[in-house]
Order: C-alpha cells, then structure tokens, then sequence
C-alpha cells in the first residue's frame, strides 16, 4: 500500500526492513535474544528472519540476559557486528554489568586497541498495560554512561534508518523501541536515509514555546501543539531522537527562538534526563528564558496495570497542554 | 551673578530642537555632567547635560516649545556665588525618584526604619532572565511595569511594549538628517577611496583565546580592535582625525571614535567613544556596549552626538566584502570594515584559509592624499596584526 512519495508501514516492520537489510549486506552481522527464532520475538520483529537467514545468524538463546549480552559483546569485540534483543529495558538490569562494565569500558581501558561494534535493542515504555516490571523508561540509566550511545527512534524514517549508523558505529550503541509505537503506521520516506547517532530533529515548527521529547511521548507533544495551536500558541517540536550523545545545539537554537521550554520525559522526574536537558538549557540559555522551565514526566510510582492508573501515570496530552500555559503565563 | 544654559548643537547639522522635559526646577543643585534635560532632535531625544556647577534659578523655556540652537534655556547661578544659598536648596523629585518612591521602600534609601521593618522581606521583582537583557538593551526601567508572564513576572514582551514609547527616534526626521548631511558630504568634499584587505587571522585567534578565559560581560568583540587601531592610527598620522571649517584643516589634540550604529526603525547614529586611544581595551568595549544599547534606546548624550573627530562604520554582520564610506562633514574621514571571513591567502609561497578583513578608507582630498591614506590604512592594519599591544 502506498501513499504520495512512500510506502505506509508500521514501526515494527521498519525495523524489521533495517535488521534484514543488514544481514543481507553483511555477513558479520547476526541476530541473538531471547525468542527471536522460531517464536519471532516478543514483539514480533524477527518474525520470518529465522526461514529466512537460518539459524546461524538469527539465534535463540536461553533466559540469560547476562550470558548473551557478554557474548555479544564477545562477538564484537571478535569482529562480528552483533544485533542483540533484550525483550525489555527492565529485563537489560540482569546485563547492566555487561553493558555497563564490559561494552561501555573495553574500547578507553584498552586505549582504543578493541572496540565493541555492538548494538543491542530493546523495548521500552509503558502504555500496552504491561505492569510494572515490563513498563519503564530507564533510558537515562545508560545515558548516563560514557562509552555508549543511546538513541531512540521515534519515527518510520528512524526506526528504519538507525540501525545502519548504530552498526558501523565502533562503540556500544543501545536502541531503545517504545512498545508502544510497534503498531504505529506511516509513511516511509527518503529521510530514514539521514538518520544518526548524535542530532536532533525539530518535528514541528513553532515560535512560542519549545517542547523537548524523545521516543513515544513524541506523539503525545505533537498532539498537545496541534491542540495549543487551536487556541493560538504555537509550539516547537524537538525530538532528541539521541539521548547520548543530547544535541545542545539544537535544542538550545530552539529555546533561543521560542525563550520557553517545557521537556516530555516518560521517564521519572528525579534524576532523570528532563533535568539534564533543562540544566543544559540553563547553563547556555539562562538569559534567553522567558519564562521557569516546565517538565513533564510520569508519575513517581512503578507503572501501574490497571488501564486509567497507567494512564493517569503518564505524560498525557492533556499534562503537557496545561504545562505549557503555565510557562506562558496563563491562569490556571 | 547667573549664566545661561543654552540649546546645545547636538551634530553638525542641528539648527533647532526641542525641549521635551525638564529634570531640574529652580532652586536645584546641579552638578558639571548632570543631564539636566531631555531635547528632541532630528536624532531622537537626547540627554542634555550641564557644563557648570551651581544651582537653577530660573527655565525660560518651558517643555515642549521648539527653539533655535544658542537659545537661552535656563538661568543658573555659578557654584561660587550661590554657596550661601546651596545648603537651603531642595533636592528635586524627578520622574525617575519618584518611581523609586513607589517601589518596595528597601530600594528606597530615604525610607525610615519602621518602613523597611513593615515591608521585609524585601521581594524581588519577577523579572525573567531575557527580559532583564531586553531592558537593557531598550533602556528600559523594569520596575515601572507590570508583568503578564508565569506569577506576574516581567516577560520580553512586556519590555519590547514598554520600550516603544515617543522617546524613541523619529525615522522621518532622521531620514531628513541623514539625507542633509550625506547630500552636503558629497556636495562639498572631493572624497578619494582606498581599501586594503588584510590578514586579522592573529587578532581573531587572540581574541578567541583571550574571551574563553573570561567571564561572558568582559568578553570583547572584534569592532572594538578596530576601534582602537583606528585611535592609535589617528595618533601617529596627521590630517584624518579632526574638522574642516571655514577653508581650513584642523586637527583634534583628542581622538574621538564615531561608532556607526544602525538603528532598529531603520537610520543611524554615529555617537563617539570618548578618547577612544587612550582607553584600555576592556573599559573601550564597555563603553562602546553601552553606547549602542542607549543609541538604541535613543537615549544618547548631547556630547557624545557632536564630539566624534573620525567615524569608524562596520558591516561585519551583514556579509559585504567592503564598504566605501562617506564623510560626515565636518570630519574629512571615515573608515569602513567589512566582515571578518576565510579567504584564501598566500603566506610564505603557500595559499592557506586565513581570516581576512577588508579595510576601507574615505578621505578628504582637501586635506590628505591617497599616499597618505594608504599608510593610514598600513597603519591600521599593523596595529591589528599586535593585538596585545592594543
């Protein structure tokens, strides 16, 4: 099916096109994970890989996350080019000393004789009623290590276009899909072709208000600046799309424009990454606010499973409409 | 015995003007470099100061009236003889104490004890951070308006609709001023051109060092190395810096640097940068910063308007190789400097990216010739390649 310039897919299989792109141009590249064989994996975007590559290259593995982390990290530092799956970011805890210890270290504590070409993909997000132990946004928890990079595609084009430069990227790069916009359709276009590992994107143009997000919470803020503009604010739009290493550049160009900021974070307010964005915010823009910085995450709790818990959990368009009235002045 | 404080010429081409308001009343103390008014020229409303100690005893025009340059405005006894009656004068309230009065009385140092007492803690205004750089820039005193922002703080907007009041400039009047001055530049004075583009490769890098090591209010801009090489070549070279009056060249014993700022309803002012030679860098870049935000703001002072004997006109930020300059009678030069970009130099037999600026010289013929500009120029040029020496 087909629509204007591009083809209509959903974000599932946009990754999907990605990971066989690679197998096919690259016999150092294989799949390893939990299910990703024979079942397809847990959200179904290896599904058809096993028939078609075999498997040698697409590969289950047992319920170890710390077991087939550390040998993909193995692998590349070997000289294969490992996509590994962690079925969620809350099960990657049982790697963190994989990750965190081996991929991230190995390329500075060898100055610079082994690299970890390795790219590990997860989920992540809440909103698919997955209770609290399959539901977080811990993507600050790895931000937050130097040696790795972190992005998150948000979009088709980037859910398609990012595995490249994750792959021939020479460092650890961890790509984190929200569960939630797997079903997501839309159209692919030739911008999937520019997607990397360190820029920001403004998704929508506006001169009142910035608002910074990444990953599922993209949607909620396009949908929050669709409504403000109804009622004659007009928002920006950034999508930090790499969360390490953050485009300062980018976003700070944006706050210049609009003197007001507010940051959509589906991750917890403390500690999390809408502090550091608006620190960053703060140290190179202090004199062009106009306004405090707003922030809008989930709530302090573990996500809840009950649907309206859940939801009422979240950033939610509604949240995000009202934060930005405030730092425009309006009564509430 | 009483002198008279008359309607100063503000610029060359000033015939008349018009006092908008009063900041002192009879019976004031005022002091050498007081402003004492504000008068409307077609350069916007300037701030006239006072170049006399003594005390006001009596305005002869009242606000609002236009006069001609050299008018009586006000009548003042001489600091000397009025020494008995000085002690018994009283401090006049003008606008701006009286906004003091209304504020939290801690800003107030006249306020009695009881009164800081009733009002502590003091409050500090909620006045967002680019509000407070907009004020300033617009001139524009915060504690005089009322915020709409986030808890009733101050936001850009409230300033920018504040900083539009009839204090700004007249664009008709000052188009007419321009319009007069240029038409008589280049009536009268046979100009010649010489431009010479130079390396400031070295200054730019020693700017860039020197600005990363200091905090962001004491960095300095590369206009103001140009403006201090143009003091300095004005210094060692006779016949560019000073007036041509009545068929004849005189040269200033005083380096005054007229600074062309372009104004944001459109115009321009060129008000001077006092002994620009003799200033040290960092205080030459503060002066030269608040000299464009009151230009801005349209509030210059009188003596800044008519004291530049040499005006230095920059297009740096706009992406012009050069500029060709004209005089602003009754000067006899002006230098121009296009902006700072990488060009392809040769050094040492080699073509390497270097900075380059191109440098432009209007002059009178009537008083200097091109081989003289053209070591004018040289001069210049060598003061940028030491910047630590400037």
């Amino acid at each position: 099916m087909t629509t204007g310039t591009g083809t209509v897919i959903t974000y599932r299989e946009a990754m999907k096109q990605a990971i066989r792109e690679a197998l096919a141009s690259d016999p150092r590249v294989f799949v390893m994970g939990e299910d990703v064989g024979k079942y397809g994996g847990c959200y179904a975007v290896t599904k058809g890989l096993l028939d078609e590559f075999g498997e040698e290259r697409i590969r289950d593995t047992p319920l170890s996350e710390s077991a087939f982390v550390g040998a993909g990290v193995g692998a590349a530092v070997a000289g294969m080019r490992p996509i590994v799956e962690i079925m969620t970011v809350n099960f990657s805890l049982l790697a963190a000393d994989q990750i965190v210890n081996s991929a991230a270290t190995l390329s500075h504590m060898s100055g610079g004789q082994f690299h970890v070409p390795l790219v590990i993909r997860m989920a992540t997000g809440a909103g698919r009623q997955l209770a609290a132990q399959h539901s977080h946004s811990l993507e600050c928890w790895y931000a937050h290590v130097p040696g790795l990079r972190v992005v998150e595609p948000a979009t088709i084009d980037d859910a398609r276009g990012v595995l490249r430069p994750a792959l021939a990227c020479p460092d650890p790069v961890l790509i984190f899909e929200p569960n939630s916009l797997y079903n997501m359709e839309g159209e692919l276009t030739g911008a999937a072709a520019t997607a990397d590992l360190s820029t920001a994107r403004v998704r929508r143009e506006g001169k009142d208000v910035t608002l910074v997000t990444y990953g599922a919470s993209l949607w909620r803020c396009m949908a929050a600046a669709e409504q403000l503009a109804a009622g004659g604010v007009e928002a920006e739009v950034v999508d930090l799309r790499s969360l390490r290493p953050l485009d300062d550049a980018t976003i700070l160009a944006s706050v210049r424009r609009t003197r007001r900021v507010v940051i959509v974070d589906e991750g917890w307010r403390t500690g999390g990454l809408a502090a550091e964005v608006a620190m960053r915010v703060v140290e190179q823009g202090f004199y062009d606010l106009d306004a405090p910085i707003g922030r809008v995450c989930s709530e302090e709790v573990p996500i809840p499973y009950p649907k309206h818990l859940e939801d009422a959990a979240l950033p939610s368009v509604e949240r995000i409409v009202t934060a930005v009235r405030r730092t425009m002045g309006d009564a509430e | 015995m009483l002198s008279e404080f008359r309607m100063p010429a503000l610029g060359a081409d000033m015939e008349e003007g018009t006092v908008v308001q009063w900041n002192v009343a009879p019976g004031d103390t005022v002091k050498r470099g007081q402003v004492v008014a504000v008068v409307e020229t077609d350069k916007g409303a300037i701030d006239v100061e006072i170049f006399e100690d003594g005390v006001v005893r009596e305005i002869v025009v009242q606000p609002g009236t236009k006069v001609a340059v050299g008018t009586v405005l006000a009548r003042l006894e001489a600091a000397a003889s009025a020494g008995a009656a000085a002690p018994a004068s009283v401090v006049h309230e003008d606008a701006r104490s009286s906004v003091a009065a209304s504020r939290p009385s801690a800003v107030n140092p006249e306020a009695s004890a009881e009164a800081l007492e009733a009002t502590a803690p003091p409050v500090r205004a909620k006045v967002s951070p680019a509000a407070r750089v907009r004020a300033r820039e617009l001139g524009v005193d915060v504690a005089t308006l009322t915020g709409t922002g986030p808890g009733g703080a101050i936001t850009v907007e409230d300033v920018e609709k504040a900083g539009v009041t009839p204090r700004r400039e007249l664009p008709g009047g000052m188009r007419d001023a321009i319009a007069a001055a240029m038409s008589r530049s280049k009536r009268e004075i046979p100009h010649y051109y010489l431009s010479l583009a130079t390396d400031v490769t070295v200054a730019s890098d020693w700017l860039v060092a020197r600005n990363a090591s200091v905090p962001v209010d004491e960095r300095v801009i590369f206009a103001a190395l140009l403006i201090k090489a143009v003091a300095l070549a004005c210094r060692e070279l006779e016949g560019f810096s000073g007036f041509y009056r009545e068929g004849r060249f005189e040269e200033s014993p005083s380096v005054h640097v007229g600074v062309a700022v372009a104004l944001r309803g459109g115009g321009l002012v060129a008000p001077a940068i006092m002994d620009a030679a003799d200033k040290a860098l960092p205080a030459l870049m503060e002066d030269f910063r608040q000299l464009v935000m009151r230009a801005r703001a349209g509030r210059l002072r009188a003596s800044e308007l008519a004291a530049p004997t040499i005006i230095l006109t920059s297009l740096g930020d706009s992406a012009v190789d050069a500029v060709f300059p004209i005089i602003q009678p009754p000067q006899v030069a002006i230098v121009g400097a296009g902006a700072v970009g990488m060009r392809p130099w040769v050094v040492d037999g080699q073509v390497v990216p270097r900075q380059v600026i191109s440098l432009s010289l209007g002059a009178d013929h009537r008083v200097t010739d091109g081989r003289l500009g053209a070591q004018f120029l040289a001069r210049i040029a060598s003061k940028l390649a030491a910047p630590e020496t400037l």
